[in-house]
């Protein structure tokens, strides 16, 4: 759906000149909900705004759904960003019309019947949950309600993807909750392809099914949320997922922990069903292995039950080593640490 | 100050001074917006347009702008006769005076409408960009909505700023109330006649800054 080849921004010239982009390539399926998550200053704000020229790249393509749209004319651009909805963080919504006419606004750009858009709007005031607000102008409502509105504004096109530019970032714990969900919703609902980018790991790990790292104005790491999310690989994605899963602290601990008899620490990581299974206290229970646990989380990623466990195994070396190999075998991913 | 005696007024010649001001402050009005108002919007595009070109458009315009808004307004009456006559036949009287206070107010009012469409938040802009509307579109349908207050702010300052110019525009014999209080209060010793009419212009002024003041709370919606 999105393509994104060889991607460079640059912003002033000569000694001035400093690269937001550089060389990115990212592709992007119709359907999915992609995350990009990277610090500030990490590109990922330019990313967002390449994707629908916003932001002109100093080299590189820009392909939605089949359209390379730096090719393309001032005029022919203008009717293709319309198959490209956008959220913001600070919402940009008109401050002298109502929420009606706010949402309405896309359709008057294109001259669409009085009935058409009356149709239409009362259609998404009630998909986002506004129908009384219809009248009230944006500095009545909350931040939530406004990134309503955004949505309703940026959906009233029917556009085939949804751009998010760091859209929960402005809002309050509940309120990204509730924001999220209205997302997660209408991507299943219209099909549509939502790229949303963001500083924080929570919003890739509610609703994001593949995610990409971004550092330096290059992507770092990327891949399905499960993956990267329990097997980070480079260093700015650890960081990120430090703050949800922490365990360097407890692992240190753990190892000063003098025990009279062998042991080893070792991190299990169980996805889907599995994390509902007994699978553990079966197998401690043919391998005669004690375990203590010292730091774990069940939660989701999405839809997809995940559980990691540190785990800190006692009893004879043989009967630790049959132990992890047990486990492997029920398709759980074992690494030791200490 | 004793020997004021209002009695021996002549109030018909009061009235018909009334009726010039407004004529020359309506008509320069009118004259001010229609062609400020799309220079400012010009001002404005060109001054954020990436273009080398447009910028050095703006440069040209920025300049002949500044150059119109240091001339002082006297001088401007006097410079423009000639061009006055071309453009309405007359270079005095009411009809006169118009084309002076045009020339010399259009160009404030731009400054104004430029900077009011400045502080458009850049942020709403983008977002009617990234839905593919027009630059056409975007100055019709958010940069002036968006501006609104700015604008009858700028008007009302505009309007205000013209009354005093055409107080001065008795150096054409244009008439109006500041003419007849330089004429009578100035030329003739006859402070009475000055008094009220500067206490008239003062009125004028007050209840241009009351109605302009209301319609940019009425359109404020922040």
């Amino acid at each position: 759906m999105i393509e994104l080849k060889q991607l460079t921004k640059n912003y002033g010239k000569g000694t001035h000149m400093t690269t937001a982009l550089s060389g990115l390539n990212l592709s992007v399926e119709k359907g999915e909900i992609f995350g990009v998550i990277g610090h500030s200053g990490a590109g990922k704000s330019t990313l967002i705004r390449c994707i629908n020229l916003l932001e002109r790249p100093t080299s590189g393509e820009v392909w939605v759904g089949g359209v390379d749209l730096t090719s393309l004319s001032t005029k022919s651009l203008q009717a293709e960003r319309r198959k490209i909805g956008m959220i913001f963080q600070h919402f940009n919504l008109l401050s002298s019309a109502t929420v009606y006419d706010n949402i309405a606004f896309p359709l008057r750009l294109i001259h669409t019947s009085k009935s058409d858009i009356e149709q239409k709007v009362n259609e998404l005031l009630a998909l986002v949950g506004l129908e009384e607000h219809s009248d009230k102008y944006p500095a009545q409502l909350s931040g939530g309600q406004k990134q309503r509105v955004g949505i309703a504004r940026a959906l009233a096109s029917e556009p085939e993807v949804l751009l998010c530019d760091e859209a929960t970032s402005a809002l309050d714990p509940q309120t990204t909750d509730s924001i999220l969900k209205l997302l997660l919703d209408i991507n299943k609902r219209f099909e549509l392809t939502i790229v949303l980018i963001t500083h924080e790991m929570h919003v890739i790990q509610r609703i994001c099914d593949r995610v990409a790292v971004i550092h330096a104005g290059g992507i770092v790491e990327h891949g399905a949320v499960t993956d990267v999310f329990l097997k980070p690989k480079h260093p700015v994605t650890r960081d990120f997922i430090r703050g949800e899963l922490d365990n360097s602290e407890i692992i240190r601990e753990a190892m000063n922990v003098s025990s009279p008899i062998s042991s080893r620490v070792m991190k299990v990581t169980f996805l889907g069903s599995k994390t509902y299974e007994s699978i553990l206290s079966k197998i401690v229970r043919e391998t005669g292995v004690d375990f203590a646990i010292l730091q774990g989380t069940i939660s989701t990623i999405k839809d997809t039950p995940y559980g990691q466990l540190i785990v800190r195994f006692e009893g004879n070396p043989d009967d630790i080593v049959i132990t992890k190999d047990r486990l492997i075998q029920q398709g759980l991913e074992v690494e030791v640490m200490g | 100050m004793g020997g004021l005696d209002f009695s021996l007024i002549d109030w018909k010649e009061i009235a018909t001074a009334i009726l010039d001001t407004l004529k020359m402050l309506g008509a320069s009005a009118i004259f001010t917006f229609i062609l400020g108002l799309p220079l400012g919007i010009i001002l404005y595009l060109a001054s954020r347009s990436s273009s080398r070109r447009v910028n050095s458009v703006y440069v040209v315009l920025s300049f002949v702008v500044n150059i119109l808004r240091s001339v002082p307004f006297i001088i401007l009456i006097v410079a423009m006769i000639p061009i006055t006559r071309e453009i309405v036949g007359v270079s005095f009287g009411v009809l006169g005076t118009i084309p002076p206070l045009v020339v010399g107010a259009a160009p404030f009012f731009a400054r104004l409408v430029e900077t009011s469409l400045s502080e458009v938040d850049r942020g709403v802009i983008e977002a009617a960009e990234g839905m593919g509307a027009s630059t056409q579109q975007i100055i019709l349908r958010v940069l002036l909505p968006e501006a609104r207050p700015g604008l009858f702010a700028a008007m009302t300052i505009t309007i205000i700023t013209l009354v005093s110019y055409t107080a001065m525009s008795g150096q054409v014999g244009g008439g109006g109330l500041g003419d007849l209080a330089i004429r009578y209060g100035y030329f003739r010793y006859e402070k009475e006649v000055m008094i009220i009419a500067v206490v008239l212009i003062v009125i004028l002024v007050q209840f241009l800054q009351m109605a302009g003041d209301r319609l940019v709370r009425h359109f404020t919606r922040k």
